[in-house]
């Protein structure tokens, strides 16, 4: 019986499960530390996380689970829901535990449950790739503040590494004050003590904004009116699409 | 300079807008050490007050043209104001627009000047610069011009990821009437091209790896709707046949604009037929995705789709022969066309009823519309509903049901007849991966 604290990473998590097999753990709960309330009842115990261990972990879970359930862990995992650790360890201890995959008993309610926020997680990583809008900095790094509602923005590096492989970018999770920065080789998280852009609209400030960037916005911008049938308005299909959440910074809106 | 090109994007925006296609789906292109890759579902990066996605950059090189087509636009017996780009303006705005994030590739039309070589070439250029001078990995979707010579088909195959020849009217009587200076041939005959070529790359490319892609995401083409009198089955059976023998990806469907009101040729139209265009994409959707024939959506007794109910549910009536559906036995094609159950709660069906037999409750939680879904299946405990119904009590049954949703809390008052409003319109089938 014990309260188990990790560094709230995915990998954190992982070695989490393996150190739950392998010290034959049984806990009541398991917290992120800096969220963790200590209680004089409780003892907890500390993982450090272990690249090695965590990839055993996930290569394990890859083999038991159907080939579209892959990625349910770690998106779950993203979706910061309440319990959310709790609620994977007993999912993934039965998926390790039965001979037969168990991941796509879409009548059980836990799977079902874990399946449904997979696919919020999902879906809201899929709105980062759309809807992030870059400017370009005078020291050439193409610049994007965003604000999701999960915390899906290191799901969605791969995807702008392998895209925007020729260009620097720093892409911002507003909401939880970190981001990631490409510099043409690697990414690395990251800290902006100094905020140069308004948190209202994503605006770089004048000074360190590159002198083409405004035109490239006002062109987007009349290409984004002018694009648009007038007879066929239909501005609830456009919410259900773009919901109002995501307007804030996106230029064609501002 | 910049208000030069500020403007030009605004009159070649304006003219390209009325063609439909907007996917960028269809390849996985990787980057290959330069800028962009292509996704296989596509990405839609914004949405327009109309509710259509932007995906690509879609403009016309040229919005002057040398034919006059009475349903379209940039016909040259119209006033409008005129545009060209050059190609190296096509190019910086694609790249500029690209590395912000703003769109996934590049869809570039053209109005024919002096004449189908010459432009098509153009078209190809820019394909060509952008994927060898900027080393562009991300979509490009050329229009192929109807008379342009193989050669240069070819060429732009070997850059864009799709080509489109658009057929835009149904049968070939219409568009003589309506586009006395174009023919079905000149349009079939870039669009056979395209499909022998794809053909024989991937041949040659089972052989020799290093074979260069033609076309990889396949040829698309556009179908206007309500411009001339075809029947829906008429559209819908033209479709099918793009699908199977010429191998399309994508067909499609425009509703028709009345944007040139004058042309008497033309019906009078005061709002595009949404409603309609509607079901017939989701008539599309059937077909590519839940595996209808065409003639199981549409007979010769019934050539019109109805506008109330969408064409799924109007199958499931019309062959109440077929259901109830046991959810439990019954294998997937079967549950696929049970109206309330899409491709996702289809595939988890079959995948959880192995572990236990589904109760209602449980294909309510999984996602199904039990409210559709009801009269079409049984499962443990549920009684088949459907035997006891008429076809036609049914249908506007459902329709009252559906309906009843929107109706004001005081508006008791009785009604002998339920099928009163039109069906609303909903959504196009989510757009948010394209095909």
């Amino acid at each position: 019986m014990a309260i188990i604290l990790y560094d709230g990473t995915f990998a954190g998590f992982m070695t989490t499960i393996f150190e739950c097999y392998a010290q034959k753990l049984e806990p009541t709960n398991i917290c992120k530390e800096d969220s963790f309330q200590e209680s004089l009842f409780s003892e907890h115990i500390q993982i450090v996380t272990d690249l090695e261990k965590s990839q055993r972990v996930w290569n394990g879970l890859q083999q038991k689970l159907h080939p579209r359930n892959r990625e349910l862990p770690v998106l779950t995992f993203l979706s910061e829901e309440d319990g959310i650790e709790m609620r994977l360890y007993r999912f993934i201890k039965r998926v390790f535990n039965s001979r037969q995959r168990i991941d796509t008993d879409y009548a059980d309610p836990d799977v079902l449950t874990l399946k449904k926020i997979e696919r919020v997680v999902m879906r809201e990583s899929m709105r980062i790739l759309q809807f992030v809008r870059f400017q370009q900095t005078i020291d050439d790094i193409y610049f994007a503040p965003i604000e999701p509602q999960f915390d899906v923005l290191p799901y969605t590096l791969k995807h702008f590494k392998n895209r925007f492989a020729d260009q620097k970018w720093l892409i911002y999770d507003v909401k939880r004050d970190y981001g990631f920065f490409y510099d043409l080789d690697q990414v690395t998280e990251m800290t902006l003590n100094e905020k140069n852009f308004s948190i209202h609209d994503g605006k770089l400030a004048d000074n360190i904004t590159q002198e083409d960037e405004a035109t490239y916005q006002s062109l987007w911008k009349s290409y984004f009116k002018h694009i648009n049938i007038e007879e066929r308005k239909n501005l609830k299909l456009q919410r259900q699409h773009m919901p109002h959440r995501y307007w804030k910074f996106l230029t064609e809106k501002n | 300079m910049n208000e030069t090109i500020l403007n030009k994007l605004k009159i070649l925006a304006d003219a390209a807008k009325y063609d439909v296609s907007c996917a960028s789906s269809g390849n996985k292109r990787p980057n290959t050490g330069g800028l962009g890759n292509a996704l296989a579902p596509g990405i839609c990066h914004s949405f327009t007050d109309d509710g259509r996605c932007i995906s690509l950059l879609k403009i016309l090189m040229t919005n002057y043209c040398i034919y006059d087509c009475a349903y379209c636009v940039n016909r040259r017996s119209n006033d409008r104001p005129r545009a060209t780009m050059t190609v190296q303006e096509v190019v910086d705005l694609t790249i500029g627009f690209y590395r912000r994030n703003y769109i996934e590739g590049l869809f570039l039309s053209s109005g024919i000047i002096k004449n189908a070589d010459y432009t098509m070439e153009r078209l190809m250029l820019v394909a060509r610069k952008l994927r060898t001078e900027e080393r562009y990995n991300g979509y490009i979707h050329l229009k192929a011009i109807p008379g342009a010579s193989p050669e240069l088909i070819k060429q732009a195959g070997l850059f864009a990821d799709r080509l489109s020849v658009n057929i835009e009217i149904p049968t070939e009587q219409q568009l003589q009437l309506l586009a006395p200076e174009k023919d079905f041939p000149s349009v079939l005959q870039p669009m056979n091209q395209i499909r022998t070529g794809i053909q024989l790359y991937k041949e040659e490319r089972k052989k020799y790896q290093h074979t260069q892609r033609f076309t990889p995401a396949g040829q698309s083409t556009q179908l206007i709707v309500g411009a001339s009198p075809e029947s829906d089955q008429q559209i819908l059976s033209l479709a099918s046949g793009l699908y199977d023998q010429q191998k399309l990806k994508r067909v499609y469907y425009s509703g028709y604009l009345p944007v040139n009101d004058y042309d008497k040729r033309l019906p009078a139209l005061k709002i595009p037929p949404l409603v309609r265009e509607n079901r017939l994409y989701q008539s599309d959707w059937l077909m590519r995705f839940y595996h209808f024939q065409a003639d199981e959506i549409l007979s010769p007794e019934q050539p019109f789709l109805d506008l109330e109910i969408d064409p799924k549910l109007a199958y499931a009536i019309r062959n109440l022969h077929l259901f109830p559906v046991d959810i439990n036995r019954a294998d997937y094609e079967m549950i696929l066309r049970v109206p309330g159950i899409g491709v996702q709660s289809a595939k988890m069906i079959v995948d959880a009823r192995r572990f236990r037999r589904l109760t209602s409750l449980h294909l309510k939680k999984i996602g199904v519309v039990m409210k559709r879904a009801q009269y079409f299946i049984t499962c443990n405990e549920l009684a088949a509903h459907s035997r006891d119904w008429d076809p036609f009590v049914l249908r506007s049954h459902i329709i009252h049901e559906s309906q009843s949703k929107y109706r004001k809390a005081g508006d008791t008052q009785l009604s002998l007849f339920h099928f009163s409003k039109p069906a609303k319109i909903t959504s196009q089938p989510s757009m948010l991966f394209k095909h």
